[in-house]
Parts: C-alpha cells; sequence; structure tokens
C-alpha cells in the first residue's frame, strides 16, 4: 500500500498547528488546538483506510474495488467523542470566564507555594511548627501570611517565568 | 459446549452493559433520589457478583473466556476477553466502586443534597464504572480506546461537580492532558492499522512481528506514551496532583484507586500481548519507574496538605507496579498486578479515610489537624492499617507485594534490577516517612491554638470543600461522621487487611496471569476460537 502522500502532508500540518496552539495559555485557543489536532488524527485514518474505491456494499461493488470501511467506521465513532469533548471544553472555558474574567489555564496554588519556599529557602510549613500560620492554603484565604508572600513575589526580580501568567490567580486569591 | 463456558459467555459482558443499562434508567429517573440510589448499588452489586463468578470460572476453567458482541466474528466485530489479569482488575475495581458508591450515599444523604447538581451524580459514575470494565474487558485496540474515552469523559464531569473555581481550574488541565494522551492514543492505532491491517489484539499479536522492527518500536513507543500519560507514569504524572485533590473525597478515592491503574493495565497488555520482551524499551521502562518512585514520593514529602500528599504517593507507587511489568519476568509480572490490586484497595481506603478526617475536622490540611487519635479513635485506626499497609509494614499485603517485586528484581540479576531493587526500599521508607508525618501531625500532636485558626477556616479544607458547597457547618459537625460513611471505609480497611489472609490464593491467581501473559497463546487462540486443549494446571 502506497500511502497518499497530500493526506499525509495535510494530516501533518493539522498536528502542526494544533500542537503550536495547545501551547498557548487561553483555554478557547487550546481548544481550537485540540480541534485541529485531532481533524488530523483523523486524517491519519484516512491515509490507513488505503486508495479510494466504491461503496462496501455487496452487490453494488465488485470485491476488489471496495473500499476499507473499518477506518471510516473508527473515524466516525474518533469524530462523535472530539465532538463531545470540545462541547466539555467549551463550557469549562465559558465557565471559568464566568469565574475568573478570562479562560486562562491557571496554576496548581499549592505548588507554586512550595516552589515559593524553596526560592527563600524555607522550611514546608508542614515541617516546622513555628511556620504554620505562615503558609495556609495560599490562595484560599486571605491571612497574616498572604501580606508577606505577595510582597515577596512582587519584589522578587529572579521569580520564575510562570510568575507572570499566574497573577490572575493571584489577585483572585486576594479578592476571596 | 460445557456449562461453564457458557455461563461465562453470559456473565462476561454484563460489567459493561449493566452499568450503561443502569446509567439510563438512574438518567430517566433524575428526579426521584431514592431509585437512582437503589438502582446504582443494585447495579454494582451484581457487576461485583459477577465479576468474583467470572474470576472463580476464569481461574478454575480454561484461562479465558471470549465473547463475540454481536455475533460478528473475531476478525469483524468487537471480542470482550475475560483471562486471569482482566478479571482480578474487574473485581478489585467493582468492590472499590461499590464501596466507594455507598460511602457517596452516606455522605449526600448526610449533606442534605441540597443545590449540588446531585441528579447527574448516579448517571455519571455508572458510566465510569462501565467505561472502566470496557477497558479491562475489551480485546480490541479500538474498543479500548472507547473504553478510554467513556471513563475519561465520566471522570472530567465527577471532578468538576458543581463548577466551583477550584475545581474548575483543577479540570481544565486534567481535561486537557487526557485529551491529549487520547489523541496519542489514535494515532498510534491509526499507524498500528496502517502497518497490520487490524485492531484486534489476538490477531495483533501475531501480525506485528512480521511489521519492521523500527516501525514497531515507533508503535510501541507512541502506545507507550499514551498509557504512560494515563497511568501517570514520571515524565508525564504532573497533571495528576494537580487535579484529584479538589474533586469531592469519594470521587478523588475512585480515580485516584481505579482510573491509574486502568493505564498500568494497558500498559502491561501492550508489553506482554502486543510487544513482549523488547529488551531496550523494557530498560527504558526500568529507568522510567525508578524516576517515577522518587520523584513522586520526593513531592509526597513536601507536602502539607494530606490529599495531596496521597496523591503524589500513588504518582509514586505507580513506580513499583511499571518495575514488575519493566522486569518482562514471570515473577515481576506477578508481582506488578498483584501490587495493582493492592494498591488499588489501599490508595482507595486512604482518600475514603481522608474524606471522612475532612467531614470531621473540616479541613485535609496537616496545619489545621491536631490530636485525632484522641478526638476520634475510630478514625484512627482506619487511618493507620492502610497507612502501614501502604508502607509496606508487614504482615500487610503491601509488604507482600513489595517484596515480591523486590524478589523479582534481585532474581533478574542485572546490575539495574539491583539499582532498582535499592531505590524500591529507599521509596518504601520514605513512604513510612510520609505517611508518619501525617500520623504525627494530624493524630498526635496537639491541634493548633484556636486563636491561629481564622475565622471560618475549617471550611478551608485545603483545595476545596468535602461536597463542593461551602460547608459553612463543618464546626458542629466537628464530632459527627455519618456511620454511613465510616462502613463502607471500615469495610475496605478490612478487604485490605484480608489480601494478607488469601495472599496466597491471589498469588496463585497472579502467578498464573503472569504465566498466561508470558505465553500469549491462551489468549490469541481463545479469541480467534483456535481452541487448543487444555492443558490441566
Amino acid at each position: 500500500m502506497s500511502p497518499n502522500i497530500t493526506l499525509v502532508v495535510v494530516s501533518g500540518v493539522l498536528v502542526a498547528a494544533g500542537v503550536s496552539l495547545l501551547l498557548e495559555r487561553t483555554l478557547t485557543r487550546v481548544l481550537v488546538g485540540i480541534t485541529l489536532l485531532s481533524n488530523g488524527v483523523n486524517v491519519l485514518f484516512l491515509v490507513a483506510s488505503g486508495p479510494p474505491g466504491g461503496a462496501p456494499i455487496v452487490g453494488r461493488t465488485p470485491i476488489g474495488e471496495m473500499s476499507d470501511p473499518l477506518p471510516q467506521a473508527m473515524v466516525l465513532t474518533a469524530i462523535v467523542i472530539t465532538l463531545g469533548m470540545v462541547a466539555f471544553v467549551l463550557a469549562l472555558s465559558y465557565r471559568s470566564w464566568q469565574l475568573n474574567g478570562h479562560d486562562e489555564v491557571q496554576d496548581d496554588v499549592e505548588d507554586r507555594r512550595i516552589v515559593r519556599r524553596a526560592d527563600r529557602d524555607q522550611a514546608s510549613a508542614s515541617y516546622d511548627d513555628e511556620s504554620r500560620d505562615d503558609g495556609t492554603t495560599a490562595g484560599e484565604r486571605t491571612g497574616p501570611g498572604r501580606a508577606g508572600r505577595s510582597a515577596a513575589s512582587a519584589g522578587d526580580p529572579d521569580a520564575p517565568p510562570l510568575a507572570d501568567a499566574l497573577r490572575p490567580d493571584d489577585s483572585e486569591a486576594v479578592g476571596g | 459446549m460445557d456449562p461453564m463456558d457458557s455461563l461465562a459467555r453470559v456473565l462476561l459482558p454484563l460489567p459493561v452493559v449493566l452499568p450503561l443499562f443502569g446509567a439510563g434508567l438512574t438518567l430517566a429517573l433524575a428526579r426521584r433520589p431514592n431509585a437512582q440510589r437503589a438502582i446504582s448499588v443494585t447495579v454494582l452489586s451484581v457487576v461485583v457478583a459477577a465479576a468474583v463468578t467470572l474470576l472463580v470460572l476464569t481461574d478454575s476453567g480454561r484461562g479465558t473466556y471470549s465473547v463475540d458482541v454481536g455475533g460478528w466474528p473475531p476478525l469483524l466485530g468487537i471480542p470482550l476477553v475475560a483471562d486471569r489479569l482482566s478479571t482480578l482488575m474487574l473485581v478489585v475495581s467493582s468492590v472499590v466502586t461499590l464501596a466507594v458508591l455507598l460511602y457517596s450515599l452516606a455522605q449526600g444523604i448526610a449533606d442534605g443534597e441540597e443545590g449540588a447538581p446531585v441528579s447527574i451524580y448516579h448517571p455519571t459514575y455508572l458510566v465510569l464504572s462501565a467505561g472502566v470494565s470496557n477497558a479491562f474487558l475489551s480485546g480490541d485496540l479500538f474498543n479500548l480506546y472507547v473504553g478510554f474515552e467513556v471513563l475519561l469523559a465520566a471522570s472530567y464531569i465527577l471532578l468538576t461537580l458543581g463548577g466551583t473555581k477550584a475545581r474548575v481550574r483543577a479540570g481544565t488541565t486534567y481535561v486537557v492532558v487526557s485529551l491529549l494522551s487520547s489523541l496519542v492514543f489514535l494515532t498510534a492505532i491509526a499507524l498500528v492499522y496502517m502497518a497490520t491491517g487490524t485492531v484486534n489484539m489476538a490477531e495483533l499479536a501475531l501480525r506485528l512481528p512480521q511489521v519492521d522492527p523500527d516501525v514497531q518500536l515507533v508503535l510501541h513507543l507512541l502506545l507507550l506514551v499514551g498509557f504512560g500519560i494515563k497511568a501517570a507514569v514520571f515524565p508525564l504524572s504532573a497533571w495528576l496532583p494537580d487535579s484529584y485533590p479538589t474533586a469531592p473525597a469519594p470521587v478523588t478515592a475512585v480515580f485516584a484507586g481505579l482510573l491509574t491503574k486502568v493505564g498500568v493495565y494497558a500498559v502491561i497488555r501492550t508489553e506482554t500481548l502486543l510487544f513482549p520482551g523488547v529488551g531496550g524499551v523494557n530498560r527504558l521502562l526500568l529507568w522510567v519507574s525508578l524516576a517515577t518512585m522518587v520523584v513522586g514520593i520526593l513531592g509526597a514529602v513536601a507536602q502539607s496538605d494530606v490529599k495531596r500528599l496521597l496523591s503524589f504517593t500513588l504518582v509514586s507507587h505507580i513506580g513499583y507496579m511499571v518495575f514488575g511489568v519493566a522486569l518482562g519476568s514471570a515473577a515481576g509480572l506477578s508481582g506488578a498486578v498483584f501490587y495493582v490490586a493492592h494498591h488499588i484497595t489501599v490508595q482507595t481506603t486512604l482518600f475514603l479515610v481522608t474524606g471522612l478526617v475532612e467531614r470531621h475536622s473540616g479541613s485535609t490540611n496537616l496545619d489545621h489537624l491536631g490530636s485525632l487519635a484522641k478526638r476520634a479513635p475510630l478514625l484512627a485506626v482506619l487511618f493507620f492499617v492502610p497507612a502501614l499497609n501502604l508502607a509496606g509494614i508487614p504482615p500487610f499485603s503491601g509488604f507482600l507485594g513489595k517484596l515480591a517485586l523486590l524478589q523479582a528484581g534481585v532474581d533478574a540479576g542485572t546490575w539495574e534490577a539491583h539499582v532498582l531493587v535499592a531505590g524500591g526500599v529507599v521509596v518504601s521508607l520514605l513512604t513510612l516517612y510520609a505517611i508518619a508525618k501525617v500520623w504525627n501531625r494530624a493524630f498526635w500532636q496537639e491541634p493548633p491554638a484556636p486563636g491561629d485558626l481564622p475565622e471560618g477556616a475549617a471550611d478551608r479544607a485545603g483545595t476545596g470543600g468535602a461536597t463542593g458547597r461551602s460547608g459553612g457547618t463543618a464546626l458542629e459537625e466537628r464530632t459527627s461522621v455519618p456511620r454511613g460513611m465510616v462502613a463502607p471505609t471500615a469495610a475496605l480497611v478490612a478487604v485490605g487487611a484480608a489480601i494478607t489472609v488469601v495472599a496466597g490464593p491471589l498469588f496463585g491467581v497472579s502467578d498464573r496471569a503472569a504465566d498466561d501473559l508470558l505465553e500469549r497463546t491462551p489468549y490469541t487462540s481463545t479469541v480467534l476460537h483456535e481452541r487448543v486443549p487444555e492443558v490441566p494446571r
């Protein structure tokens, strides 16, 4: 079987575009990326089904000229599944916009807190009793520890590159 | 046809079909919560019974049974296959699913169930169960994909239940990563079909060796990446500790127990049935498993929230299973299968107990917990037993599973395997450290002085309330944990402890499962209907 080179190229371009969009921080762009990516994979199934042929119905097409129906069945299933998932992600990004006013994918709050502690060479909250009131569930409440932490992140020139993207989340925490 | 054969054929599709049917029914009865509860419990109980019967049948009977769904011959239709591995997984997963359902029912009743979209909880939960069963039983690569999608779609909904801020944030990452892994898997399926012209796993086992070795390697690695994301193997595991802890306690428990193990199951199938004994990939898997163990447990040590800590230990212990698979020997596989069965039970139990702690004290953050051993001795016992089990203290099953894996590692004899054995011991010790930290701070140590606790801190349970509502009553409920939540947890603790008692027979099953997996012919010949004379064991 010699694959159809046009389809292979189309699939490759779709996947490449999808991956590049997937790396964005906005959920709607990620969604478009996923759609392109999945279409790229679906085209790959067309490549798998080999040269085009007649409808695979006994009595209408001679057996030698039939196209392979199995990849088409699989691609249909995949399209339906992707449709459902895309609808769900769309709802999710709308909800995110409702809640936050944007649909940027945010970072893990707890994780960021631990990274900051590491940057400041500070022991974990669960290690030392004295530091107990310092880092209680960051992002969940505005406690005495918050002010110090925000100051630390604002004044820290070596803050990790993701710090900028995290800002929305930070303000959410302060506001909440 | 002998009666055992026909019985197995009747029972085999049940774990997939019944929950789906129940899901439809509960969706139709959305306005009658009592009917919903009755249907869910009945369906899952029947599934447990069917799974146990299937395990007994496969282990004492022919070893492997297959059903051609819809009566299509195997290469045209989709076979469902039950062998010792899949039925053992099915038994453990269905027992855990049922226990978590009972737990969540008690929690829902106690919480009053107002305002929460509980009407979709039952259908979604049943669909999740059907997806897991389908993934375990599928004998067709594309049907495996469908099974994954079914369980993932249900898991998206369960994870974002209520649509609170924290859950939407965590759900976003989870959904995107899962979609990506599914696309990688789908690409692999397309390429596999191009290379071989089939997606039937038994037929693939026969045709793949004729494919060019380089192409084989590409297909192999693509499948492993897809399954690796689902199983949360190290470089692909970062999504897990971020997303799991935000969900309601029972949801986290069932996810932690089952979803990653479905990935591990798929890895086992890939490594034994489709691409057996590829030395280079096995060596890669060995190192990956070491990294998973070490990175996971170091993450756990740094956490101060119990749910997050447990999520990291979950990642870490996936490493043990991959280690057993990577050894490629019968002993290694047997140890891995035993470890999966042990770990599903224990990890789910620990998350359920954490849910009880959250219920009792209003938080899962170690900074807010204390003196639980005095204030809630029953909770302490319920936590202590599975915790030691997880850390691998004799005589619990965690110890037996780790012992089997380490022994298999030593038997393998290569220097890499010895490094892994040493790594496994260290990680086990670090697990004990992490668990002891939780025990000390939450159960033994005095709680923080009341002045330390800011107003309403009780309901800020680390990363989300127990049920997605703003649990404002948590303070008053400090001491009352519904008996309906304790009973299923206690039952699972007992199941976890009972694994020690039945370890002999269980190792018998896992040994025979490993032999079947390595031999491959029992699987392929049954699915393709090439009857071979039964070999007495």
